[in-house]
């Protein structure tokens, strides 16, 4: 009998798919089922964000840090108005640095929901998905009540952050936060117990420390291979110092299957992280001082010609602001760097050997958002 | 349907010339068709907005609420939507296969309505290959959905038409073992003789007949999980991996076609279940007696409609846990599933084959007390089990809508 000639295909996991989580490309050599490579193709998000901040002021830029992450707005806005202020050497309040932190945890929660929730329905568990959005939508209307939005909340500025608390609203959030954490053991059972979950997910796309270390992981995927950096604790900034919370670290903890560093590590690490933000805002509406939110800033900022750096940990892991002013009211430049455009490095080695079904469960567990790596 | 041929050959003096067979198969077809329209179409579209509902709630939604009551009608307006719509085929796909897949699954699903018993004389064809014939049918599906993959011209729907054939063609072993068990103890492939070897009351089921049997259900249950494409079985049609699947590039009333038997097969998984192994129509006799006892045309019908409604009953509750599964649980990888199949499935199959074998050599005339301890055993689970439901409601502390039709 002849030897049947067999053909690698070409699959394009294209830039319209259900599962990429935005507009990225996949191009998969495969022969069916185990691929032999998957080469991500990015761009097609591009949208010229740093290059318009060229011709934005200072002021007016804000509104399109929101777009570089649109799930972690907060983060963005927050990273840009530091890089701002240590270049033009502004204090803000205790009240506004309070208030951001606030805003930003609140951000972390609704992110990893539904990081998590969009793992749990790639994986083909549609329930929790929904269970997430629903949490999500609570907190949605809180934010809407305090800076006017829902997802790209344009809410600091530099100095501080445009609107303070409305009355009452801490005592909303405190009720929120009572009934949600009773409600993340019972998503947790959904999921996290499932043992066809743990199967699906553990001893999946395993990312050694020193792998993720070397392609120059960050966040929650860096956690999640075991390394412990968390910029909040190991370069903090803003009032992380005067805050109590633990870091969690991926174990390989998928029963006995689960390799430190697979999907299911930085899945846990996710819903850890979710719990020490509640932990954070408690201490944050213990704390938070009277006072003004917003100090009195020139309306066009003319930082001295120089460049900062700033670091901040934002949903995705490390996001960076590189600001270099020439003294005029616009910056000379301004680069993001983000934590989804760091982990795409490393897809291409891994996918190797890797089935088809678990490359899509491995792009939705490193919470890669198209917008962030395409900015 | 030959006392009903018999009559109406009987009061029609015209039938009378021809000969006796002739007579006998169109009232067949008749019957089957009139089967198929009455019963199993609406019911599968009912079952689509079933699930629809149960799915909204248990995701904390409502679903189908604008169209007529609780949006009852919702499966109308879906069907109607559905035949209007343009009429789209790929230029580069295989003209013939790409139409003719769809009606391939929709045959082999509908051929093996007519060997589902509604009652103890309601039944299209009581063949006495019944429950064989079943099995043997339905995989015709697997033609229909390798036609639908490769006939798309599209990698994806090749590579879920393939998973497809796969997925099915594994599961067939176990389903096949498990039916054999239940053929073993009621010494006949026919579905009616099975089911008349079985009595009304749970003890009397032949799912506690021996410590074997559940084992034997299980097998089955999931097998036909996988055998229906339904996840965590729902590779096929994995909407995150491969759009959807081999019926990616259907639209309209062929895509329609393809989820009409998904539907229509998931009551063809009941009814296999409840015949089998749940005692069928069966009805206590005294309940029976109690029927026939009201005379005249009541007399003849109620018996049978009290039959139908037990056999749909207990249809309708494995129905109901084959949608709760899908909405609870992820999917397995594709080779997970060929691992569970052949490395787990098929060695159980066996055991449970061996196991009822020795056991109805060693008490042929079967031990009732193993039978009350099993029903003893299933009772105390199913407390426990509404215990445990009781627990989760009390610890949500959420508002919950009890009421189903918010």
């Amino acid at each position: 009998m002849a030897e049947l000639r067999t053909e690698e295909m070409l699959l394009n996991m294209g830039p319209q798919h259900p599962s990429t989580h935005g507009v990225i490309r996949f191009v998969v050599k495969t022969d069916g089922e185990v691929m032999s490579a998957a080469v991500p193709d990015i761009g097609y998000l591009h949208r010229s964000i740093e290059k318009i901040a060229e011709k934005a002021t200072y002021n007016g830029f804000m509104p399109w840090t929101d777009r570089v992450d649109y799930l972690a707005a907060m983060n963005c806005n927050v990273a840009y108005a530091m890089a701002v202020e240590k270049l033009a050497s502004i204090e803000i309040t205790r009240r506004g640095e309070y208030l951001r932190v606030i805003a930003m945890e609140m951000n972390r929660i609704i992110s990893h929901l539904l990081a998590v929730g969009s793992l749990g329905m790639d994986v083909g568990a549609y329930t929790p998905f929904i269970h997430a959005l629903r949490e999500r939508e609570k907190v949605n209307d809180l934010i809407e009540e305090l800076c006017g939005q829902r997802l790209t909340y344009n809410y600091a500025r530099i100095g501080g952050v445009i609107y303070d608390m409305t009355p009452n609203w801490d005592k909303k959030v405190l009720d929120f936060l009572d009934q949600f954490e009773p409600l993340l053991n019972e998503f947790d059972r959904l999921l996290t117990d499932n043992k066809i979950l743990r199967k699906r997910l553990g001893g999946v796309a395993v990312v050694t420390r020193e792998d993720a270390i070397n392609y120059n992981f960050v966040g929650p995927n860096l956690r999640g291979s075991g390394v412990k950096w968390d910029i909040r604790k190991d370069m903090p900034y803003s009032v992380y110092p005067e805050l109590d919370f633990e870091v969690p670290v991926g174990t390989g903890e998928a029963g006995s299957f689960g390799v430190v560093g697979d999907c299911f590590d930085r899945y846990m690490v996710r819903i850890r992280e979710m719990s020490e933000s509640v932990k954070i805002l408690r201490q944050c509406f213990e704390r938070i001082p009277p006072g003004d939110h917003l100090v009195k800033v020139p309306k066009k900022i003319r930082p001295p010609a120089g460049d900062c750096y700033i670091r901040t940990e934002s949903t995705r892991g490390d996001l960076g602001v590189y600001l270099v002013s020439d003294g005029s009211d616009k910056p000379y430049r301004l680069k993001f760097r983000t934590g989804s455009f760091s982990a795409m490095a490393i897809i291409e080695k891994i996918s190797r050997g890797m089935m088809v079904a678990d490359l899509i469960a491995f792009i939705a567990s490193l919470d890669i958002v198209a917008p962030e790596i395409d900015r | 349907m030959q006392k009903l041929a018999d009559l109406l050959i009987q009061k029609f003096a015209p039938l009378q010339q021809l000969p006796a067979e002739y007579v006998y198969l169109v009232v067949q077809v008749v019957f089957a068709l009139l089967m198929l329209m009455i019963f199993v179409a609406p019911f599968a579209g009912i079952l689509s907005w079933v699930e629809r509902r149960i799915a909204a709630r248990m995701m904390d939604r409502v679903g189908p609420n604008r169209v007529g009551p609780q949006g009852f009608f919702q499966w109308i307006a879906d069907g109607i939507k559905s035949l209007l719509k343009e009429d789209i085929i790929p230029r580069a796909a295989d003209p013939i296969l790409f139409r003719l897949a769809p009606y391939l699954v929709f045959a082999g699903m509908f051929a093996a309505f007519v060997t589902i018993p509604f009652s103890s004389s309601l039944i299209v064809a009581d063949m006495n290959v019944g429950i064989f014939y079943l099995i043997a049918v339905t995989s015709i599906v697997v033609v229909g959905i390798l036609m639908a993959g490769w006939s798309s011209n599209n990698k994806y729907s090749l590579l879920g038409g393939m998973r497809s054939a796969a997925q099915i063609v594994s599961y067939e072993i176990p389903a096949g073992l498990a039916i054999l068990v239940v053929v073993f103890l009621s010494g006949s492939l026919s579905i009616q003789d099975i089911i008349k070897a079985q009595g009304a009351y749970p003890w009397q089921w032949f799912l506690f007949d021996n410590p074997f049997m559940p084992v034997a259900f299980t097998t089955l249950f999931i097998s036909s999980l996988a055998e229906g494409n339904r996840t965590p079985f729902d590779i096929p049609e994995a909407e995150s991996e491969l759009v959807s699947g081999y019926s990616t590039e259907y639209s309209g009333m062929r895509f329609v076609f393809f989820y009409f038997e998904e539907w229509a097969n998931i009551y063809l998984i009941a009814a296999v279940g409840t015949a089998l192994f749940l005692g069928g129509w069966q009805l206590p006799p005294a309940v029976k007696a109690w029927a026939v006892s009201t005379g005249g045309a009541l007399g003849v019908i109620l018996p049978h409609f009290l039959e139908f409604v037990t056999f749909f009953l207990k249809a309708a509750v494995i129905v109901f846990v084959v949608i709760w599964i899908r909405w609870t649980l992820p999917r397995i990888r594709v080779d997970q599933l060929m691992t569970l199949s052949w490395k787990y499935l098929t060695p159980f199959g066996f055991a449970a084959s061996l196991g009822v074998a020795v056991w109805m050599v060693l008490f042929p005339n079967g031990v009732p007390l193993v039978h009350y301890v099993m029903c003893a055993g299933a009772l105390a689970t199913l407390l426990y089990f509404f215990y445990r439901v009781a627990y989760q409601v009390w610890y949500s502390r959420q508002p919950i809508h009890l009421n189903p039709f918010v």
